[in-house]
């Protein structure tokens, strides 16, 4: 139902509010699917930062869609025949939740039986997505480098240096407009940070690790900006200093599997790390995750304020606009 | 050291790209990435050599062995692939600080370097791994920074074009991942080794007919395959001149690198040629590709947008040997692959000094431009003889191959539509040299002067390589020829 109101509604801004719905509701079948780091990761990307981050957007290109005329006939045959292939995919499929499916006669035994004694995690998702499959995670990482990479080196704008007498004038201004939400949220702001940081060393003994705790940490930060504005904001996050830190993330990922390598084993094998091999593990495993953490947070705030300059510049820009107008006339 | 060489092809340019965002200055930045991008080329050339004299290399990722880790698997198709890879990036680079300082803004010419580092990784990622699902991640990091690296063109069409890539490119990607998804259902493992074995076992179900046709799908929406192709032109004319260079040389290449892997290692030739018509469908598709994008090369007035419709045919020439699946076929292909990157990294290299110089691509702009940039122009002109497979040149090689592996197979006709596909290039690599020595130049335009040392000695460089490679194929026919038997699974 959602999806089908997504599809048909006009006007933007509950659009962005349904797909938020959509994807909690999403996770909730993740949930009761057993995959809970999966709906953990669901919810606090799908409905939390994306819906956030679409937001910032529609403050730029206005609420309603342009009504656009044309027959997307092509596009319906295409979208027919790559669902009806799917739908025929499906029908040779094990059946769900079958324990003679391959996926759990193959690899996924050892992880079940044997990743306690050979990484010493109990979450077993953390001990395979971090050190089983841990250049996958790697590369995940530098995925989301990349994005905050190509956000700055397309949208980035200069600020204008502001005066503290502005900022003053702000503050008092601010104070008037929305009193409870500020004072609410300002109560809030510390607890997201804890939740935030609880997942992040939490990650390996239940669901959650770098990746939520980066979007959770990112979200508090975020939603402080749309409250105080961006100006105060600036003033508490200085803007080169959280690219260096993303930077610094992804540095300390691979700075352990160089460290690896420079012992004479393989690339991200964290054994070495520590004088037993499972305690190499452990340690391993919660340096990658801090690396994890520290990149997504400091890309979502990347991303979030150089959309939100833009607004800013924008807007600057027409005022200035308006401005030589008056004169001209 | 030597151990660790296949990761360290990766990771090097992978960890130069963070370390890049700390050099402010963008001539550091140019030259650190230009000695990445060299030293990873001398990686690529220790690793070709050593698994042509041993054999296929193996790494294991965190000491995890195969099903369970993931594994790099070297072995002489992709070692061959990442010394093109390596050697095109490192050559064009050479050329980037100076069409780079004049194209891109001084304060974001930092980020284009960390944007290119990781696209370089992305590739050489894509094409080192031995793991499916390894393959998708790789893919998002190259193909992500390509959006970023074409969405910096000077042109506000560059946005446009970038967008439409994104959108052609992340439903690719979307394919080829929900194809991996259902082999995982399926077979319980993405290793690549492991999945030929185990596919087999289910290759009757439905499920790995699905999974097949959208990996195949998806991919051919990456290599631009007619009819698949339309996002290419568009990308690669607004792209700031470097990215053309660099990915019209490199990007399509992995696409087909990944078709040939797919295929021949993951599903098997006798899977991969019943389940669908393969053959005949891109056969035809090949040599429609080869003479539609041919044609509409002929009627452009962007040069750039010429020679971007002439990859589109050159993919078609690819995908025609590819078609024939025999090893000549496969060899053909492989050279093309080779060949084709050295014309175009030369074409598009030159046009980069082109538009340093007089800062349009038009055609009629290149009018008796022949005199005024006499280096630039005569090193398009011998890649162009070049792309039309001109004898002493590499595209006669590849064109050779094709069609003996065309005639092996009695596909006579073929053989004969690929020449007439080579007389299309003709004409309009003539019109290109038309404008350039036979027409006066425009009037009211200044002294133009010959393109700057450093644009110049890299597009030298990759002509001397069209033709000293035209003459001795030592190097690419022997590697090409045992990439090819162990896809077919014997020698080496």
């Amino acid at each position: 139902m959602t999806a089908i109101a997504i599809v048909r509604l006009k006007d933007l801004f509950p659009l962005i509010m349904l797909s938020g719905i959509y994807s909690l509701l999403s996770s909730g079948f993740f949930v009761t699917m057993d995959a809970v780091d999966v709906a953990f990761t669901e919810a606090a990307v799908g409905a939390g930062i994306s819906t956030l981050l679409l937001l910032v957007a529609i403050t730029m290109t206005g609420r309603t869609e342009h009504p656009v005329r044309h027959k997307p006939i092509l596009a319906l045959v295409v979208v027919t025949i790559t669902g009806g292939l799917l739908i025929y995919g499906t029908l040779d499929m094990p059946i769900f939740g079958s324990a003679q499916a391959p996926v759990h006669l193959h690899v996924a035994p050892r992880y079940i039986n044997d990743s306690m004694q050979e990484v010493g995690v109990p979450n077993i998702v953390t001990s395979v997505l971090a050190s089983y499959r841990g250049f996958d995670t790697f590369g995940e990482v530098v995925v989301i480098f990349t994005a905050g990479i190509g956000v700055l080196a397309l949208l980035s704008v200069v600020p204008r240096p502001v005066t503290v007498a502005k900022i003053n004038s702000l503050n008092h201004l601010l104070h008037e407009q929305h009193l409870i939400l500020r004072i609410v949220s300002k109560t809030l702001l510390p607890f997201i940070m804890l939740f935030a940081l609880y997942v992040q060393f939490h990650g390996d003994y239940g669901p959650g690790g770098g990746f939520q705790a980066g979007v959770i940490f990112a979200a508090a930060i975020i939603l402080y900006t749309m409250l105080f504005g961006m100006i105060t904001a600036r003033r508490v996050i200085n803007q080169s200093l959280i690219q260096v830190l993303a930077a610094i993330g992804v540095l300390l990922y691979g700075s352990i599997g160089v460290v690896s390598l420079l012992n004479g084993k393989n690339f991200l094998d964290y054994s070495i790390l520590a004088g037993d091999p499972v305690a190499g593990q452990h340690l391993g495993i919660l340096l990658i995750e801090l690396g994890v953490g520290i990149t997504v947070t400091s890309v979502m705030i990347i991303i979030f304020f150089n959309f939100a300059g833009r607004r800013e510049y924008l807007q600057h820009l027409k005022k200035n606009n308006e401005g030589n107008n008056d004169t001209s006339c | 050291m030597l151990a660790h060489l296949p990761v360290l092809q990766v990771i090097v340019p992978l960890l130069a790209a963070p370390l890049c965002l700390f050099l402010t200055r963008p001539r550091l930045a140019w030259g650190f990435a230009l000695f990445v991008s060299a030293l990873a080329f001398v990686i690529s050339c220790i690793l070709l050599q050593q698994v042509m004299s041993s054999g296929i290399i193996i790494y294991e990722l965190g000491g995890w062995e195969a099903p369970w880790g993931i594994e790099y698997r070297i072995d002489p198709l992709n070692a061959f692939l990442l010394l093109i890879i390596t050697a095109i990036s490192t050559v064009v680079l050479l050329a980037a600080h100076t069409s780079i300082q004049q194209e891109i803004p001084r304060e974001r010419q930092t980020l284009f370097y960390i944007l290119y580092l990781l696209s370089l990784a992305g590739m050489l990622g894509i094409v080192a791994t031995g793991d499916a699902f390894n393959v998708f991640v790789f893919l998002e990091i190259s193909s992500l920074s390509a959006y970023a690296l074409i969405a910096l063109g000077k042109d506000r069409r560059a946005l446009w074009a970038a967008y439409q890539y994104l959108i052609m490119g992340t439903v690719g990607a979307t394919f080829i991942l929900i194809g991996i998804g259902l082999m995982y259902q399926m077979t319980g493992t993405l290793n690549m080794d492991d999945l030929s074995r185990r596919l087999p076992e289910v290759e009757h179900t439905r499920t790995v007919f699905t999974a097949y046709a959208f990996i195949i799908v998806g991919i051919c929406l990456k290599l631009a395959l007619f009819p698949l192709h339309l996002w290419l032109p568009n990308a690669y004319a607004y792209a700031p001149s470097i990215v053309t260079a660099f990915f019209a040389a490199t990007a399509t290449k992995v696409a087909i690198y990944l078709l040939i892997r797919f295929t021949f290692s993951v599903f098997g030739l006798t899977f991969s040629f019943t389940a669908l018509p393969l053959r005949l469908l891109f056969l035809t598709l090949g040599l429609v590709g080869v003479f539609a994008a041919s044609t509409t090369a002929i009627y452009q007035k962007n040069v750039k947008h010429l020679f971007a419709y002439s990859s589109i045919a050159q993919i078609g020439y690819m995908i025609i040997g590819f078609s024939v699946s025999t090893t000549t076929g496969l060899m053909a292909t492989l050279l093309h692959l080779f060949n084709h990157a050295l014309m175009k990294g030369a074409l598009f290299l030159a046009l980069c000094g082109v538009i340093y110089r007089i800062g349009s691509v038009q055609l009629k702009h290149f009018n008796g431009l022949g005199y005024q940039m006499p280096y630039t122009m005569a090193a398009v002109v011998i890649g162009g003889l070049s792309l039309i497979g001109v004898p002493l040149t590499v595209g006669f090689i590849s064109k050779w191959y094709l069609i003996l592996a065309v005639i092996e197979n009695g596909w006579w006709p073929v053989a004969v539509l690929i020449l007439l596909g080579s007389l299309l290039a003709v004409v309009y690599i003539w019109r290109i040299v038309e404008s350039a020595y036979f027409k006066s130049p425009l009037p009211g335009r200044g002294n133009i002067k010959e393109a700057p040392l450093s644009i110049l000695l890299p597009v030298w460089l990759l002509v001397i390589a069209n033709i000293y490679f035209g003459i001795d194929t030592r190097l690419s026919v022997q590697v090409t020829q045992a990439a090819a038997m162990s896809l077919f699974g014997v020698g080496p």
